[in-house]
């Protein structure tokens, strides 16, 4: 009986969070049509209940109907493992995020670690489906966006390097509470700079969705899917880009901390910070969107090797040797 | 030349002006028409669906001289006709196929009583194909319906025929 109310505990909190984050996928998704929509003069979706909010429930409920089509010539087993992978990783990467002091899933000492694995697991998804599909079109897409995330997560693991040596802990809850003094944007500003773009690469969006870039690939390692499983596809990709808001506002804009410790700030709970910034993290996402020409592939690969990394390195040793020099290394 | 274009690449000058400008255009007012809520402004002389006026006194103005159906280069107008006992002649069957038509208005412009028109109304698609073969009764009962705007419609183009 113990056993099965510590079970029942559990599972609660972890729909606690999970449900949380699936409404928030799907008014992210509305969001990011509505900003799109925005600059470019248009309304967007408006129609489904009060500004259209529950575009997305429409959208699912669409999905939910539509008949799932298994291509005769794929890879059965792995064609339908491919989304559900694809999701259940971006969602799993949400049990180290810290909301609050206390309010985490899995308050684990290796969270930064935790989260850089399944996020690059996410690749296998993607992979999988491309694979598994026996279409060139999907084949190409997850070639390109394999080698497109593997190339820009060695950017992204040196920009973390950054941080990790200023913070001195890899657990993400202490990451935020170095920041108490200053948050990390400010000393680490280039840093958080190449993170953005880096992070907007490791997600496919725009200027780096080639493994979908519709005029060459038709929809990149979705074409053949249709129905729920696309749903989930795209549930995932959008899960991943609100990981990575996450992720860049706990390493750099102070996670879950207020920004001025002051009276009237204290009184707004811890979470409430965290869902501003992942928002303002978000828009920021929607609006490069709207703006930005897509990168060929030999740039993208440029930008990634020649340009994102040595410059990261060097800010690396840079952040080193000040913090080595000063004597500000963190205690441990 | 090239120290300029260094820096701008560094501190990514154009990305940030690109930016600016689409927080900028984010709240501006949208161009966007809601369609069936609100409509376009649509010029007289524009093509729409088919007409037979009347005159003022219910008579057709049709006098079935058939230079609509000469001239319609979709050959979608059918015209028969007869004498009536007052020695005019008047059709007896005016089909326009709305499937075949074009929406030229070379009909419309042949016209010498003004009789045949094309009216504003553009939203009358339907729901089975024989719904769309206009007959003289159906014509002449769009005629009596839009007839206050397609009078003034041609008033107001008149001066540029």
């Amino acid at each position: 009986m113990e056993y099965l109310s510590i079970i029942f505990q559990e599972v609660y909190k972890i729909l606690f969070l999970l449900i949380p984050v699936l409404v928030a996928v799907a008014m992210i998704v509305w969001l990011d049509r509505r900003v799109w929509a925005f600059v470019q003069k248009r309304q967007g979706p408006n129609v489904v209940g009060p500004f259209g909010l529950l575009q997305s429930l429409a959208d699912a409920l669409k999905y939910i109907f539509k008949e799932i089509i298994i291509p005769a010539s794929s890879n059965k087993i792995i064609f339908i493992l491919a989304p559900i992978i694809t999701m259940t990783l971006a969602l799993i990467a949400w049990a180290v995020i810290p909301f609050g002091e206390e309010q985490v899933l899995a308050n684990i000492n290796v969270g930064i670690l935790y989260i850089f694995a399944v996020s690059s697991l996410g690749v296998y998804g993607i992979i999988m489906g491309g694979w598994a599909s026996n279409s060139k079109y999907p084949f190409l897409g997850s070639i390109r966006s394999a080698a497109q995330m593997v190339s820009y997560e060695v950017s992204i693991g040196i920009i973390i390097i950054n941080v990790l040596l200023c913070a001195g802990s890899l657990n993400l809850n202490d990451i935020v509470i170095a920041q108490k003094k200053i948050w990390f944007v400010i000393p680490l500003f280039p840093m958080f700079v190449i993170f953005f773009i880096s992070a907007l690469a490791e997600t496919n969006r725009p200027p780096f969705d080639l493994p979908e870039a519709e005029a060459e690939l038709v929809a990149g390692y979705q074409t053949e899917y249709s129905g729920m499983m696309y749903a989930m596809f795209w549930l995932g990709e959008y899960a991943n880009i609100l990981l990575m808001c996450a992720l860049g506002s706990i390493l750099f804009l102070g996670g879950w901390l207020s920004p001025i410790d002051l009276y009237p700030f204290n009184l707004i709970p811890s979470a409430i910070w965290l869902i501003f910034k992942i928002l303002f993290l978000f828009i920021l996402f929607a609006l490069v969107k709207a703006i930005v020409p897509r990168y060929r592939y030999d740039q993208l690969m440029r930008l990634g090797w020649k340009i994102f990394l040595p410059l990261s390195l060097t800010y690396v040793v840079l952040t080193a040797s000040y913090l080595y020099y000063f004597n500000l290394l963190p205690k441990i | 030349m090239k120290i300029t274009r260094f820096f701008k690449t560094i501190l990514m000058i154009d990305f940030i002006s690109g930016l600016l400008i689409a927080i900028k255009e984010l709240f501006k007012s949208k161009k966007t028409i809601n369609y069936p809520f609100e409509k376009g402004k649509i010029s007289p002389r524009f093509r729409g669906e088919h007409a037979l006026r009347r005159y003022p006194n219910g008579e057709e103005r049709c006098i079935a001289c058939k230079l609509c159906e000469a001239v319609c280069p979709a050959q979608a107008i059918t015209i028969e006709s007869t004498e009536r006992a007052d020695g005019s002649r008047k059709t007896t069957r005016y089909d326009i196929d709305m499937m075949k038509c074009i929406y030229c208005g070379l009909c419309e412009e042949s016209c010498p009583v003004d009789a045949i028109v094309q009216g504003p109304n553009f939203e009358f698609s339907t729901e089975t194909r024989e719904e769309l073969y206009y007959t003289k009764e159906k014509l002449l009962d769009n005629g009596d319906r839009w007839e206050n705007i397609l009078a003034a419609n041609i008033k107001t183009d008149n001066p540029y025929r």
